[in-house]
């Protein structure tokens, strides 16, 4: 293999993981919002968290704090992807 | 100190502050004034980015809308977070590596074509103009209640402030004004939410209260409490919405999408050093989004509470001074309908629209006289959606310094974002419109000025939008969503991750999808509105959340026609590879 497919692959596995990642997180996103907060919000409002119908919380507030979580997963994964194929931009200057 | 020269002294030293950073921070090249240089650090351009997303609609309205629309009000919390998760995955990073100036500048050189790039800009400017309307209509309110200003003056002498420091800083005093108006927002916000938190509940944390025990001694959940007070008075749970739920599901995805197709929003990504800052800056974002969206429900719940604690069943004679203080301004109304001098609050319009007054004629109760149409129902008063955040504080009877920081909150809010988009709509003119299509010869200081010369007729524009507005503030502002979802996501995100895409499809899917949501907006809201309402509608999906309808139909439209047309040309495939992978990324750049 010549050094350009090497490249190549190797572009096309780090967009490959990359995918992997981004479908994950994405399932999360929706089953957070789309489905605890709104398809199941019905169903999951039967139970309580404190004062909260479960439905209701995820709608207005559990799901907001799973976004944050996921785009900091996100980063974090996507550093050490970012290096294991070594496209990383980081060249080590803190930030 | 009284109230208004508190608020005075508040509103004056953050406009100085904010004055001050500009000239500090002014723009010397298109780069500073389109990009801010490429050098803005991810916690500040996080910070940015949330002052420039919070406009006036999340800090005065939304939490208003929530407190009448309850569970329903979750399409605006869930909708306007949700789509940062989008633009982290799908957006932000490939956008940075591509490094030049503006969406269109994406849509231009990914579909390798002037015409491309022009529609890109068309929809840019619908989105931005519809939502800066919002914004300084939100100014002018906040104006003429915290200073006696009317709402038009009002308008006006925030146009002013903008101008001062979108036209001499760019995006660069932009940028860091926003750091500052975002501190002062998010104070702002927080204060009376904690207050009253703790007047109710005895818990600090507004997002712990909603949850928590009342603390008048019943042992019900603030929530549980909520929820009876007004099935008692005929409305239905709080907890429970009335749209149906694909409605809220659509509106939901709509405004997600919508979201990460703003172009404000995701300008905002160009101005950080390299890729990895951005997924970083767009998580920083969140985060400080999320501070005030996690408070929201609270304070929604909060300030309907508190409303029918203090309006409802009282005489006029001694209601709050704040009611007949807004009423002044004609965002509180009421007509004694059965006569007993007492305030009744119930379902239903209390009268046709909002409170018009029969000059300065008076009731037998001391109110001032309303003389809209009749309506029958229980409701007697009206009160603006817009109002609830703004009068909170007051009906709780807080220290007037909070009222003030409120104000000054409200005023960084509307701004912040008002500055953010009128930069991008210049930008789209000078940049995109001129150098890039119909006069490329001009230098990089002629292009300058032209940005200049345009920053200055938007705000132009938007100052007359905000005088004669379409809405309720956040309502306007969910059109725009819908119409960016519809036009500029979809040919963004395909640019990135297909490599098949090409030119005729992306316009062919755009100019679909941004007709059919405008025709769509336009027909229930202006041509027939009263046959908006889930009868009517196409599958039963409201206007604001046509636009989930709307970015389906672009996909579609743009997969088949690019199905039999040429695939773009090498040089563009080469472009996606590059945009793909972080390492090699420079300074922002015109190519």
């Amino acid at each position: 293999m010549n050094k350009e497919q090497q490249s190549n692959d190797n572009e096309n596995a780090y967009w490959q993981a990359n995918l992997k990642l981004i479908a994950a997180l994405l399932s999360v996103w929706f089953t957070v919002s789309f489905g605890c907060g709104i398809l199941l919000a019905d169903y999951l409002n039967q139970w309580h968290l404190f004062g909260f119908k479960l439905g209701f919380w995820w709608a207005q507030q559990g799901s907001i704090y799973v976004f944050v979580v996921l785009i900091v997963v996100y980063v974090l994964a996507m550093q050490r992807i970012d290096q294991r194929f070594g496209v990383s931009d980081d060249d080590g200057s803190a930030n | 100190m009284d109230t208004q020269t508190l608020t005075y002294l508040f509103v004056g030293a953050s406009f100085a502050l904010y004055i001050g950073i500009a000239v500090w921070s002014r723009a010397g090249s298109t780069n500073e004034f389109y990009v801010a240089g490429g050098g803005v650090h991810p916690i500040a351009n996080g910070m940015a980015t949330a002052a420039d997303w919070m406009s006036a609609a999340s800090f005065i309205s939304m939490a208003g809308i929530i407190s009448f629309m309850g569970y329903d009000g979750a399409v605006y919390l869930m909708g306007w977070t949700g789509g940062y998760v989008i633009l982290a995955l799908l957006l932000a990073p490939y956008l940075r590596k591509f490094g030049e100036f503006t969406v269109p500048d994406f849509i231009g050189t990914r579909y390798y074509s002037k015409l491309a790039r022009v529609v890109a800009v068309v929809s840019l400017i619908v989105v931005s103009f519809t939502y800066v309307a919002g914004q300084m209509r939100g100014v002018g309110i906040v104006f003429s209640h915290f200073l006696d200003i009317p709402i038009n003056a009002g308008v006006l002498v925030g146009m002013a402030v903008v101008f001062m420091y979108a036209v001499l800083g760019g995006m660069k005093g932009i940028t860091y004004t926003q750091v500052a108006q975002y501190c002062v927002l998010i104070f702002a916000y927080l204060v009376p939410a904690i207050f009253i938190s703790l007047l109710i509940t005895d818990v600090p944390v507004p997002q712990i209260g909603l949850g928590s025990v009342v603390s008048d001694g019943s042992g019900i959940s603030v929530l549980q409490k909520l929820d009876n007070t007004l099935v008692d008075l005929g409305f239905g749970p709080y907890t429970s919405g009335s749209k149906s739920m694909i409605d809220v599901f659509a509106i939901t995805l709509a405004l997600m999408l919508g979201t990460a197709g703003l172009p404000h929003v995701i300008v905002r990504f160009f101005t950080v050093p390299k890729v990895s800052d951005a997924r970083k800056s767009a998580g920083y974002a969140l985060f400080f989004i999320a501070l005030l969206y996690t408070t929201a429900p609270a304070v929604g719940a909060f300030a309907r509470l508190n409303f029918i604690d203090t309006v409802h069943g009282q005489t006029y004679a001694n209601v709050a001074d704040w009611f007949k203080n807004w009423e002044e301004v004609g965002l509180v109304g009421w007509r004694d309908k059965n006569n007993d001098g007492i305030i009744q609050y119930g379902p239903g319009a209390p009268f046709k629209g909002k409170p018009v007054f029969d000059g300065e004629a008076r009731g037998t109760s001391g109110e001032r006289l309303v003389s809209n149409a009749e309506i029958s129902s229980v409701n007697e008063v009206y009160v603006d959606r817009d109002i609830m955040v703004l009068a909170n504080p007051e009906i709780a009877d807080l220290p007037p310094w909070v009222i003030a920081l409120v104000a000054a909150g409200s005023l960084a809010a509307a701004l912040s974002t008002a500055a953010g988009l009128l930069l991008v709509i210049s930008a789209a003119v000078s940049h995109d419109l001129l150098k890039k299509t119909f006069a490329s010869g001009i230098t990089d200081k002629q292009e300058l000025l032209y940005a200049r010369l345009a920053a200055a007729t938007a705000i132009g524009i938007a100052g007359y939008l905000g005088i004669h507005p379409p809405g309720f503030v956040a309502q306007v502002v969910a059109f725009a969503f819908g119409l960016a979802a519809s036009s500029l996501f979809v040919p963004i995100v395909l640019g990135i991750f297909s490599r098949r895409m090409n030119m005729q499809g992306a316009v062919a899917g755009m100019l679909t999808g941004l007709t059919f949501t405008f025709s769509y907006i336009v027909y229930f809201k202006f041509y027939a509105p009263e046959l908006n309402n889930a009868a009517h509608w196409l599958f039963g999906i409201s206007p604001e959340g046509i636009g989930v309808i709307g970015a389906l139909l672009n996909l579609v439209v743009a997969t088949v026609v690019a199905s039999f047309t040429a695939p773009p040309p090498e040089g563009v495939r080469l472009l996606i590879d590059n945009i793909r992978v972080p390492a090699g990324v420079s300074s922002p750049h015109d190519h």
